[in-house]
Order: structure tokens, then sequence, then C-alpha cells
């Protein structure tokens, strides 16, 4: 990877996104023998800057980062200074002042995680996990791979599989880095949900839409289901939870009209009985726990390839 | 640069280095090599084949070194390279390292930090086509295909047929 920082799917060349995966698949066969542990980034500190709740992620990072023998500081911002009005710059740089090297962020605000990249107050490397409703690159990432495991003969080129993005569009940082990601690696990418979640200037993603999950189901290779955020929603984007499910929820009559081979992807935390049904999470097709597994070997590649070779200098370009 | 190794004297030498590892270990009952990427991993298929050829097959596998070494600060973020451990494991074995060029000794020591989170041979023997010298540590080669002496802003470059479609070793600045 070029960049210092991994703050969108968008500043990764086909074959950086590439090199991610090949290493994450390469750090698979390491750790899934004997070794558990890497010697990799002994004595560097990582700190997860999360001002915001998470499960998965945040263990991910933190998994991902003590396999290669870094520490981890955990920053949440429930119960810290923030809460006495500590500013985003001060609390970076307090962390930093620790000995931090690399910072995960979480952030409510889109930009967040630009922001702090590319603002000057830290020297850290900084990857985005999530800031608002604008990108997720690591799950992205950890999408592609999952898939890629369940489709060996489109190892470097997705041209020919149809993937299917279903539900909160509109809210999901999610289904905006993997449109991206997955589009550049030369998927099909079909956004299925209602028209009031689907956010304003689609035509500008490089997707198809649609508003007719049943007539689309049949025609997937792997349907991502996306949660439905009702943190993140003010007004009534759908008449009721039962007319959601009952249109865009994944029930078992949908999964029997699955391909064979299709794959069933969420990324958590779901809410059983309205996007997805528990059937349809446990099925056979469901690689929903995979997709976890994943992420610890993802999150490993992006780190080493981040932090594993020279310092960044002052200047912030890598020569 | 000059031409310090041909084709010839490659074959030769790797086909030596079999035979004195058949000599130190009294046979190749226990016998493992390990190839560390790139050109180490080609030089043991070869010894291999040459092992099989005077007595029996022995396992071959590789090892990627990269998330072990010392140096990763010094430069760019390294690909990683397959791993690929014999399934007879590595538990009372003896090991035979395969490398091309033993010039700092860094990436043996990690090779041995890996081996050691891998299992216990019973001992890890050191085969190289190339000492060029410029220890940094106390490490030695068991079998040596060729002693070069060089100065250290100097280059070996190692080139196998079926990498570089060329048998030959080079020395130069």
């Amino acid at each position: 990877m070029r960049s210092p920082h991994l703050l969108s799917v968008k500043d990764l060349s086909t074959s950086e996104i590439l090199e991610v995966l090949d290493t994450a698949r390469e750090l698979s066969r390491i750790t899934d023998g004997a070794i558990k542990k890497l010697p990799t980034l002994r004595g560097r500190t990582v700190v997860n800057l999360f001002f915001e709740d998470s499960t998965r992620t945040r263990l991910s990072f933190e998994a991902a980062a003590k396999r290669l023998s870094a520490d981890v500081i955990n920053f949440s911002a429930k119960g810290s200074s923030v809460s006495k009005g500590e500013s985003l710059k001060d609390t970076a740089q307090t962390l930093e002042a620790m000995g931090a090297e690399l910072m995960i962020i979480r952030h409510p605000s889109s930009g967040a995680a630009a922001r702090l990249a590319e603002s000057g107050w830290v020297n850290s490397h900084i990857i985005n996990a999530g800031d608002g409703m604008h990108e997720h690159p690591t799950q992205a990432l950890l999408d592609a791979y999952t898939i890629r495991s369940h489709f060996p003969e489109h190892d470097r080129d997705f041209t020919g599989l149809r993937i299917g993005i279903v539900g909160d569009i509109l809210h999901s940082r999610v289904a905006r880095s993997n449109a991206s990601l997955l589009s550049a690696l030369g998927a099909q990418v079909v956004l299925i949900a209602p028209p009031t979640l689907i956010p304003v200037g689609i035509e500008s993603w490089p997707v198809a839409v649609s508003y007719d999950f049943d007539s689309e189901i049949s025609t997937l290779d792997a349907i991502m289901i996306l949660r439905v955020q009702g943190e993140r929603m003010s007004d009534a984007f759908f008449p009721s939870e039962r007319e959601y499910a009952r249109d865009y929820g994944l029930g078992s009559q949908r999964v029997r009209s699955l391909k064979k081979s299709a794959i069933i992807m969420h990324p958590g935390p779901m809410n059983r009985g309205l996007e997805i049904s528990a059937e349809s999470a446990d099925s056979a097709h469901s690689v929903i726990r995979e997709q976890v597994a994943n992420g610890v070997l993802v999150r490993m590649a992006v780190l080493y390839l981040l932090m594993g070779g020279a310092a960044i200098p002052k200047d912030g370009v890598l020569v | 640069m000059s031409v310090v190794l041909e084709q010839s004297e490659i074959e030769r030498s790797l086909k030596r280095i079999a035979h004195e590892i058949i000599e130190r270990n009294h046979g190749l009952d226990t016998v493992v090599l390990l190839g560390i990427p790139t050109r180490g991993v080609t030089l043991a298929q070869r010894i291999g084949s040459f092992l099989s050829a005077i007595d029996v097959r022995v396992p071959v596998g590789t090892l990627d070194i990269t998330m072990y070494r010392d140096d990763l600060r010094l430069r760019p973020p390294r690909p990683l390279v397959a791993t690929q451990i014999p399934s007879e494991g590595l538990e009372g074995k003896d090991l035979v390292l395969v490398d091309d060029v033993l010039f700092s000794g860094r990436t043996i020591r990690a090779a041995l930090d890996a081996i050691g989170e891998l299992g216990r041979p019973k001992s890890v023997q050191l085969a190289v086509l190339i000492d060029r010298g410029h220890r940094q540590l106390p490490i030695r080669a068991d079998y040596v295909g060729k002693n070069i002496p060089t100065n250290s802003r100097e280059s070996v470059k190692v080139q196998l047929l079926e990498i570089d479609g060329i048998d030959q070793v080079e020395v130069g600045i």
C-alpha cells in the first residue's frame, strides 16, 4: 500500500486491494497451523479510538494487533474526557503522546478519519473503522476476501459475479465501501432496497438498483444483508417492521430461491427477524461467522502493510 | 559483474551438499529440507531430488521468514510468500535450512525464531550455495557450495534456471 493511511477504499488501486487479500491469505496459512502469534509488530502501539459503539470491529482490530504482538490501547468516548468537552484533536494528541503509532478510528461523523489523517494534528497511521455514513474500508476488504474464498475461479477478478446488497443502503457505510470495492474488482453490484432507503445521487455509483428483491434473488452469487440502522433513522423510512421484513427481509422462502452456490453475508450485528430470519442466518448458505474470522486476518494484513515497513517520515510521505 | 559459478559448478556443489547431508546424518530417515524463499526453495527442491536419486525421497518444504525479520522497519513492507511445512512436521527431525547466500546471518536468525514456533527439531543445520562472509551474528553454515570472499559493498546475484532462466552466480558492484 502506498498511502500511510487507510481512509477509503477509493484510495486503493486494484493491485493494492489484491495485495491486502493475498497477504491475508498467507497470514491465514501461517496462523492456521502451530503459529498463533507473530512477533512482527512487537513493541509498537496501536490505539482503538472509538467514538461510537462497536463489538466486532473493535475486538477484531484488537485481536489482529495482538496476533502481531503489538500493544493495544482501547479508547472509547463513553466514560472518557470527551464528555467533558475534549476535542478529537486533543484526544488524538494525548494518545500519541502516550506512544501511539497507529490509530484505528470510528466516529459518527463522515470524514472524521480523513480529518485526523490530513490535519497534521498527529503523525500516526490512521485506519478508518467507520465514519458516519461514509465508509468502512476493512469491512469491504473482509467481504471481498470472504467472497473470493468461495469462488476460487474468481481469485483475481470478480467479473461475472453478481452481488446483491440488500436493505438500508442510505445509512450504510458498509454498502458504500462494498459497492466501490467489489465493482473495482469487476463484480456486478446490485443494490436492493425500498426507494426511501436509496441515497440521493445513486446514479453516480457503479451499481444497478432494484426495488424488487424477489426478481433478483435467483440471479445472485452473493447476497449481503445490511442491518436496519434504527439509531440513524430520524424519519419513518418504511411503514412497519413487518412490511419491511416481508418485502426486503431474507426469510426461508427467499433462501430456497437462491442459487446452490450462493452465499449469504451480513456485516453484523444482526436484527434477527427483521432484515434476516434466524433460519436464513444459520442456513448452509450463510458465511456470517466466516466473515468474522476473515475480519481478523484482513485487519492483520492491513496493520502489517501499513506499519510493518519503514516508519512514516515527518512530512507524511513514504519514499 | 563477473561470473563466479556456472551451471556445472552449481550442480556439482548441490550434489556434494546432498552427499554431505547423508553422511552427517547417517542416512535420511529423519531429514527434512526447508527452503527460504525465493531461491532457497528452488535449491532445496534440487537437493531433494539429488537425495532421492542417491537414496530416498525426503520431505521438502518452504519457510517464509518475513514476519520474523528484525529489519522490517528499514524498508517498505514486503509481500508475504507461502510457508509450507511438510505434513510430517518438524518434531524430532534433522532439519536442513536451505538458502542461496549467507551474508549477515539475520535471515537465518529470523528462520530460527520461526522454527521455534513450529516445533522442536532434533537438530537444525544450514546449507547455502554461497557464503560471502561479513556475518553480523554468531551463525555459520554446515554445508557450503562455495565460499566467495566479497567486499561488503559488492552484491552477489544468484540466478537459477527455474526462476531466472539461467544457472549462474555473479559478483560485482
